[in-house]
């Protein structure tokens, strides 16, 4: 996550103090990547040292209030402009334990699947509740357009949404790997009866959108 | 007891017989309360829409028993069976299946003018029906000049009419956007909080997402469950939290 360019984006609105900036990220993300205040002013000396944000002397009551400077300001504007960039793919967890599972005797793979889509499911479900009473809460409905709720509460249920999707994402893998499994056996089971050899082969290579209908 | 609209007793469903039977279903158990929304999922082949045909009265268990709202199934004649779905069970289809000459209130009183109630009584309900899937103003519109999602709320609203309170909703949103099939889904939610028992079927993670419970088949039997833990923790954040 680039906590950098989120404190920048948010000091284009206006000059701001570092517990001012964290506030306004959890309040537009709903809190779901907290920051410390420690992770906030380390960044806000980088940017200074980079020259993308200055000093503007304090607020009265000891808070060092920070604005953006022109080259910051460019600096935002390339973000938005360019795509993230998944360079290496994050390490992910349950791809690594499946990949193990598969590939280790006596380990039951069908019993890793089905655990994790238990508890997938369960993550989604509580999303799922959540996101209806942030949408109820911003007067808006789920179905409908954005209503009367304010754009942080809209922003709010755009990361919600996407926890979403991404959870749908990971069920929808684990019922890919279960189907690609099942047909996997059964090919096996096929050859070992003497059928052809091939037949692992074009299970393989047929088995993309062999779950998911 | 009362509580209890649906409920599968060790329930097999097999086809054929001998060593070319096949198994839909294996000794399910399930007990759906008033109020209570859950999801069933499964692979293709897996037996969901065997438990929702059973569980409507549609198809007879080969093993086992169904109670709808307390009444065995298995015990019933086919009028007696019919009977029941009219005045119990509501279907929602992945098509709709509604009637293409009839307007939205027609064919949502068509099931209650099947069971002999008089046309008016039957139309008031039928209002009232659309009224709470949030299309009562489209009363008189025939299908063809409704959206999708407007036919699958009339759908709903025909399987809700006389206040039934089994919905049995199979893959509703499989032919809508992904929107309007929130609309779909919030739908039938605020049905379940309205009392009725709601089973729907879909091969959609975050369509059962939407479920107080999601029920796991796997060749005929049910082999997990996950119910919502309602733990607030799990994202604390929200806008003023």
């Amino acid at each position: 996550m680039s906590i950098r360019h989120s404190l920048l984006a948010l000091l284009q609105e206006g000059s701001r103090y570092g517990y001012q900036l964290r506030g306004e990220f959890e309040e537009r993300t709903g809190a779901t990547w907290p920051l410390n205040i420690g992770q906030v002013y380390t960044t806000l000396d980088r940017l200074e040292r980079d020259a993308l944000v200055e000093k503007e002397g304090d607020d009265g009551e000891g808070h060092v209030i920070y604005s953006i400077t022109a080259a910051g300001r460019a600096e935002v504007t390339r973000w938005f402009a360019a795509p993230v960039a998944a360079t290496n793919p994050p390490r992910n967890e349950l791809a690594i334990k499946l990949a193990l599972a598969m590939t280790l005797d006596g380990v039951d793979v069908a019993a890793v699947v089905q655990a994790q889509r238990t508890a997938s499911m369960r993550l989604l479900q509580d999303y799922t509740r959540q996101r209806r009473a942030a949408a109820s809460n911003a007067g808006a409905s789920l179905s409908g357009p954005a209503g009367t709720g304010s754009a942080n509460d809209a922003a709010w249920l755009l990361v919600l949404d996407s926890l979403i999707f991404s959870t749908e994402a990971e069920v929808r893998w684990l019922d890919h790997c279960e189907g690609w499994m099942a047909q996997r056996v059964a090919a096996g089971r096929k050859s070992s009866n003497g059928g052809s050899s091939a037949a692992g082969m074009q299970t393989m290579a047929s088995t993309n959108g062999a779950v998911s209908k | 007891m009362s509580n209890q609209v649906l409920q599968l007793e060790g329930v097999s469903r097999s086809y054929g017989q001998g060593a070319t039977a096949v198994a839909a279903l294996r000794n399910v158990n399930l007990t759906i309360n008033a109020g209570e929304f859950v999801a069933v999922m499964g692979p293709s082949g897996s037996g969901k829409s065997s438990l929702l045909t059973l569980a409507g009265g549609l198809d007879k268990a080969t093993g086992g028993e169904i109670f709808v709202e307390g009444t065995p199934l298995g015990g019933l004649s086919i009028n007696e069976l019919a009977r029941l779905r009219r005045r119990a069970v509501g279907y929602v289809f992945q098509d709709f299946n509604l009637v293409p000459t009839l307007t939205a209130a027609e064919n949502v009183a068509l099931p209650r003018e099947l069971d002999g109630i008089p046309a008016r009584k039957a139309r008031r309900q039928a209002k009232d029906a659309l009224r709470l899937v949030g299309i009562e103003e489209l009363a008189d519109r025939f299908m063809d000049q409704m959206s999708g999602g407007q036919q699958q709320r009339v759908a709903i609203a025909r399987a809700i009419v006389g206040q039934r309170r089994l919905i049995l909703a199979d893959e509703p949103t499989g032919a809508l956007d992904s929107a309007t099939g929130d609309g779909i889904l919030e739908v039938l939610r605020g049905r379940a909080e309205a009392g009725a028992a709601v089973v729907l079927v879909t091969h959609e993670a975050r369509h059962a997402g939407w479920a107080d419970r999601v029920v796991f088949l796997k060749d005929g039997r049910i082999v997990d469950e996950a119910a919502s833990q309602h733990d607030p923790s799990v994202l604390l954040a929200g806008l003023g939290h």
